[in-house]
């Protein structure tokens, strides 16, 4: 096979630039394609050239086989990098892409259809030796609880836990609607559901076997939390593990990089294949941290033809990675858009950060919402869980909700330290109350202080000076009212002494502790960041035009989205928590409910219709109390 | 500085003092009062007031002790003061509905008027949050032909073209009903606001006709059917947007481009309450005052202050400094007494700020100008009389602070109120009259003496002394800034650290308008 000297990489975002580093340090040219919600992302910029794909959604831009390869093409590609999630598991395009004449950085493409078919998989494995987890074909309540799986799936989609049995064909429908969907194929299978049973990996580069991964925390099926290697195994079925691996590759003479997953119930130390992925996965910087070896390099080198190692390198050390996603955590994940304005991750040393975004980007509901991976290697897992739970927690994130205080909760969880990880732990987890402590305080004077220098008569003056003190002055952000006095001393608040406060920065001294807090200001968004946390906080105008009030009852769109049906006419009765209308963003339908009973008074929106988060859909009117 | 811990503590009682009878302005009409005013959805002055400026904005409140030691509020149910209303300083005036429902008396017509002054001397635009129930009617005889004013005032500011803006959260009948009406801009609360001559009692007395408040004047009918109300606000917090918004929209313009950077004082100004010696007969430096005022050394201000005439007339300290950026002349009282020389200094001084246009501060700590033989035949009232033309005739804005004494005719020359200074405050070491009390009740009794001995009487000293106790007692009283204030001869009593803020706020108000000093003063007897 000819060398490759001009990598496309058909994604986008973190995994983009993942690639493209390869490539930079190889020699290799770089060619970006990007949607219009992605061109200013930090990956187009990054490659030497960039095509853009028209559209927004997937189906448009990074899914349209024929618009990637146009591409290639124009942009003068001789390979393909696929990047995960996409069309990496699509063997008509690995195809298309061959048949162009073309390198296809990945298996070969019938591996890919075999593993793809994860029915035909399961059968493929239970023939090379490899253990498999199976449900009956007729399930009984002793068979549950079960998994509805979409054969085509990955990443969680069109996955549904069945706990009763009069569920079943219910959730099948369900599972088969998202993932036709989602993957453009609607089959899908059943298997037992393992309460408390573990996710761990084996990567592979052809048949070579390059260790282990934990991936066992996971919110909706996603995981969030990565390790390798896999903790607490015993040496037996860590070796055990990795031949089933190395007999999966070779079933399929596999070529490349690989994932084999298995579901491992450590009651009973038994493992069962899951799945293969058949191209590089989000958690691969975790095997590569301990290996000390570029996956991506390898994926080149095998798709050139070369030979890739026949055995790994020693591994070393412990390497965590997690999730960073643009999600809220406290409203089922939902996940979240807007302007990311800041995104500064500490680089200690060990840290490895892989970000999609930069401050400025906006995250867009049209695709997966990871704005970053955060690695940390260390000698040992301990200290590599202390160092990563350190970093998110002074990470400066402002702008979108993400999901770095339940990571941060999750890394300093006692079971979790313990090495007691399971697909069930994520959600014992409790997430911490948003304790905003002093924030509050600290955002009043930050932002007192940018009034002060923003003022344009009577500059320089102390901070609401009155000869004639008669109340404090008063700040609101949201639910957190702060009350302060200035005058010729500067800075009064209870509870704390304020030592020093400018615009951007407030250090507090409260029960003889100073803390420093910077603030970030945006519009009405205040951004409070300290070594302790941080607090997004909104600071509540003095005044509203009661012209622009939003009238009670309102419904706002949680997130921006389509809206997918409209459930009543304006005018219609309706009960508290009737389906008003369903929205559909990131795949996810959500039902906006009426908060209570009374008239809908209005419907400003119809079916197919695009919003943004906080457009006020429909007015229902609460129902006065009737006497009979 | 000398006896620097006795001077602090006896300040510092003083301004504890001070603050007692500004928490009683503060208070309005009581508890009781306020938590009913409450009770009704409503805000006190001064919480309409904190909404209605910047945020974070300073506000300079003017008068706060009027009616100290009448039979009326110390406050005298109206807060006044200088707040910045979207980045332009306005003069704000607030009925306080808690004080006999925020009813006029003589001391509120003063007050009002002194601020209109204030409004018309710098040109400032005027806010008037409305809720008065008319006059004090057992004291209607000082207000009502005098109180014509602040109706003529608002139309001759508008004409001046210095915008008026009425916010009504209330009563405001009758007469008060003129404030809205002689406004360029009416803001009226919805189901609050209740602006028209005469209630339905006095509407059936004089016609018969049977009507109601709503009818006759409120603010629904004001905005839909009379045209009165420029604005109908849903409560009181939309009234004060609706009113920032006003004054967003009046294109205001000053006429001085501000500095916008300056040293703070070389000198620590918390130190200004070591410097006032608790016994006024001990003189102390005014230099030691401006170090603590004005600007530092920086690179825009080469020197704190440039003495003029540091060699002549040494018992008054005349110069130049910056406050804030702002270039001032200062006339400081060094010695108590003022001599020819010292008048003379003063006269020349006060030209050279005319020259220049620039504005003159007095800092006073005087006693007077000398008497006896030797200085009349000098000519100490001719001196006096120049420095005292120059005073009046000075076209440049002057401010005054009254530091410890201020006696005599020295209080003419160094600027006293009748003299008319934009602004005069008042520290709390501060005692004024025609003279000091023991010399007063001295002169009592000297010229009491030579009337009996003229008349062939024996002079009684010993039952003289009970009356030049109480005189002294009453002068001393009557010399003190808290009466002082009360009856209007000052703008506030302030508290010595406070000074170079207040003076910074006093100098940027003065600059909406233009600073332009005189050649032209009275005829000079030299």
């Amino acid at each position: 096979m000819p060398q490759i000297t001009r990598v496309l990489v058909a994604n986008r975002a973190e995994i983009a630039s993942r690639v493209f580093r390869t490539c930079r340090r190889l020699g290799i040219g770089t060619v970006a394609v990007h949607s219009d919600p992605d061109a200013a992302l930090p990956y187009v910029r990054e490659a030497d050239v960039a095509v853009r794909l028209p559209g927004s959604t997937p189906a448009e831009t990074y899914l349209d086989v024929d618009a990637v390869l146009a591409a290639a093409r124009a942009a003068g590609a001789d390979a393909v990098h696929p990047g995960y999630g996409f069309l990496s598991e699509n063997a008509g395009f690995a195809r298309a892409v061959q048949e162009a004449g073309l390198t296809w950085i990945g298996p070969d493409p019938s591996s890919i259809e075999q593993m793809g078919d994860k029915i035909r998989a399961k059968e493929l494995m239970r023939a090379a030796g490899v253990p498999v987890l199976e449900a009956p074909e007729q399930p009984t309540e002793v068979d549950l609880p079960l998994l509805v799986k979409a054969s085509a799936g990955g990443g969680g989609r069109g996955m549904r836990v069945v706990r009763a049995l009069a569920d079943l064909e219910r959730e099948v429908a369900a599972a088969q609607e998202e993932a036709a969907s989602a993957f453009g194929d609607g089959t899908v299978f059943v298997e037992p559901y393992v309460e408390q049973g573990r996710h761990v990996e084996v990567q592979v580069v052809g048949t070579t076997v390059y260790g282990d991964r934990d991936c066992s925390l996971q919110r909706r099926h996603q995981k969030v939390v990565e390790e390798a290697p896999a903790p607490g195994l015993p040496d037996e079925v860590r070796t055990a593990l990795h031949e089933a691996a190395r007999r999966a590759a070779e079933a399929i003479d596999y070529r490349g990089a690989g994932t084999v997953e298995f579901l491992y119930d450590p009651a009973s130390e038994r493992f069962f294949f899951l799945e293969m992925n058949t191209r590089l996965q989000v958690e691969h910087p975790v095997t590569e941290e301990v290996h000390g070896v570029d996956l991506v390099e390898l994926q080149l080198v095998a798709a050139e033809g070369a030979p890739v190692p026949e055995r790994a390198g020693r591994a070393s050390g412990h390497a965590v990675e997690v999730r960073l996603y643009a999600e809220d955590p406290a409203a089922d994940h939902q996940p979240q858009s807007g302007v990311l304005r800041c995104l500064e991750i500490p680089q200690e040393p060990g840290v490895r950060v892989e970000a999609g975004f930069e401050a400025g980007n906006e995250v867009s509901t049209f695709y997966d919402a990871m704005l970053a991976k955060v690695v940390v290697c260390a000698d040992t897992r301990a200290q590599a869980v202390r160092l990563l739970a350190t970093v998110l927690q002074r990470s400066r994130i402002h702008g979108v909700r993400t999901n770095r205080d339940q990571l941060v909760a999750i890394l300093r969880d006692e079971r979790f330290v313990a090495g007691e990880v399971s697909t069930a732990l994520l959600p014992q987890v409790a997430l911490p109350a948003p304790d905003a402590g002093l924030a509050p305080v600290a955002a009043a004077l930050a932002l007192a202080e940018r009034d002060r220098a923003a003022r344009t008569v009577q500059r320089g003056l102390p901070p609401a000076w009155r000869n004639v003190p008669s109340q404090p002055q008063v700040t609101i952000l949201g639910d957190h009212r702060v009350e302060w006095w200035g005058g010729r001393d500067g800075y009064r608040v209870e509870g704390a002494a304020v030592v020093a406060a400018s615009p951007e920065q407030v250090t507090l001294e409260a029960d003889g502790v100073r803390t420093t807090y910077r603030v970030s200001v945006a519009g009405s968004d205040v951004d409070v960041d300290w070594p302790g946390g941080h607090a997004a906080l909104v600071r509540t105008p003095r005044f509203v035009d009661p012209a622009e009030a939003v009238a009670s009852g309102s419904l706002l769109a949680p997130m921006p989205g389509t809206v997918v049906r409209v459930a009543v006419e304006s005018g219609a009765h309706v009960a508290a928590g009737d389906p008003v209308l369903v929205l559909e963003a990131m795949k996810m339908q959500h039902t906006v409910a009426a908060p209570h009973a009374g008239t809908v008074a209005q419907i400003n929106v119809q079916a197919g219709a695009q919003v943004a988060a906080g457009e006020v859909l429909a007015v229902v009117e609460e129902q006065q109390e009737e006497t009979a | 500085m000398s006896g620097g811990a006795g001077n602090r503590e006896a300040l510092l009682e003083k301004i504890t003092a001070l603050d007692a009878e500004h928490a009683k302005a503060v208070a309005g009409g009581g508890e009781k009062s306020v938590a009913r005013h409450h009770g009704r959805g409503k805000l006190l002055p001064r919480e309409r007031i904190e909404l209605l400026v910047d945020e974070g904005s300073a506000f300079l409140e003017l008068s706060p002790l009027a009616g100290w030691g009448s039979d009326f509020a110390v406050g005298a149910s109206v807060v006044t003061g200088i707040g910045v209303v979207e980045g332009v300083e306005c003069l704000i005036t607030a009925n306080d509905p808690t004080v006999k429902g925020g009813a006029s008396n003589p001391w509120t017509v003063k007050k009002i008027f002194r601020a209109a002054q204030i409004a018309e001397e710098n040109g400032l635009p005027t806010i008037s949050l409305v809720e008065s129930g008319g006059a004090d009617l057992p004291t209607q005889k000082e207000i009502f032909i005098p109180g014509g004013k602040l109706f003529r005032d608002l139309t001759r500011a508008s004409a001046r073209k210095q915008p008026t803006i009425a916010i009504v959260f209330g009563n405001s009948t009758a007469g008060g009903a003129y404030v809205p009406g002689m406004s360029d801009h009416t803001v009226m609360v919805k189901e609050q606001a209740k602006v028209f001559l005469g209630g339905p009692p006095l509407v059936k007395m004089a016609t018969g006709e049977e009507t109601d408040d709503e009818s006759l004047g409120g603010a629904e009918m004001h905005a839909r059917t009379s045209g009165l109300a420029d604005h109908l606000a849903e409560d009181e917090h939309d009234a004060i947007r609706i009113g920032r918004r006003i004054v967003a929209r009046l294109n205001w313009r000053k006429a001085t481009v501000a500095p916008t950077s300056w040293a703070e004082p070389d000198a620590d100004p918390e130190e200004l309450l070591d410097l006032v010696p608790a016994d006024l007969k001990e003189p102390f430096d005014p230099r030691e005052v401006i170090a603590r005022l004005c600007d530092g050394v920086s690179p825009t201000n080469g020197a704190v202050f440039d003495e003029f005439k540091p060699l002549y007339g040494t018992s008054l300290v005349t110069g130049w400094a910056r406050l804030h950026g702002r270039q001032i002349g200062i006339l400081a009282n060094a010695q108590g007494v003022l001599f020819s020389e010292e008048a003379q200094k003063a006269t020349q001084f006060i030209q050279l700020a005319n020259q220049v246009d620039v504005p003159l501060l007095f800092l006073h700590n005087t006693t007077g100008y000398m008497v006896g033989a030797q200085y009349e035949q000098g000519g100490i009232i001719k001196h006096g009389a120049m420095m005292i033309n120059a005073v009046s005739n000075s076209r440049v804005p002057h401010l005054s602070v009254v530091m410890g004494a201020s006696y005599g005719a020295g209080n003419y020359g160094m600027n006293g109120r009748a003299f008319d200074p934009r602004f005069l405050f008042t520290w709390p070491s501060a005692k004024s009259a025609v003279m000091g009390p023991a010399q007063l009740a001295g002169v009592l009794e000297i010229v009491a003496r030579q009337s009996a001995e003229s008349k062939g009487q024996t002079f009684d000293a010993e039952g003289f002394a009970g009356i030049k106790q109480v005189v002294e007692q009453q002068v001393e009283e009557q010399s003190l800034p808290h009466f002082l204030s009360g009856m209007l001869y000052d703008d506030g009593v302030i508290d010595p650290r406070d000074t170079r803020t207040v003076l910074a706020i006093c100098l940027s108000v003065i600059e909406n308008r233009p600073v332009e000093g005189t050649d032209r003063f009275g005829v000079f007897r030299m």
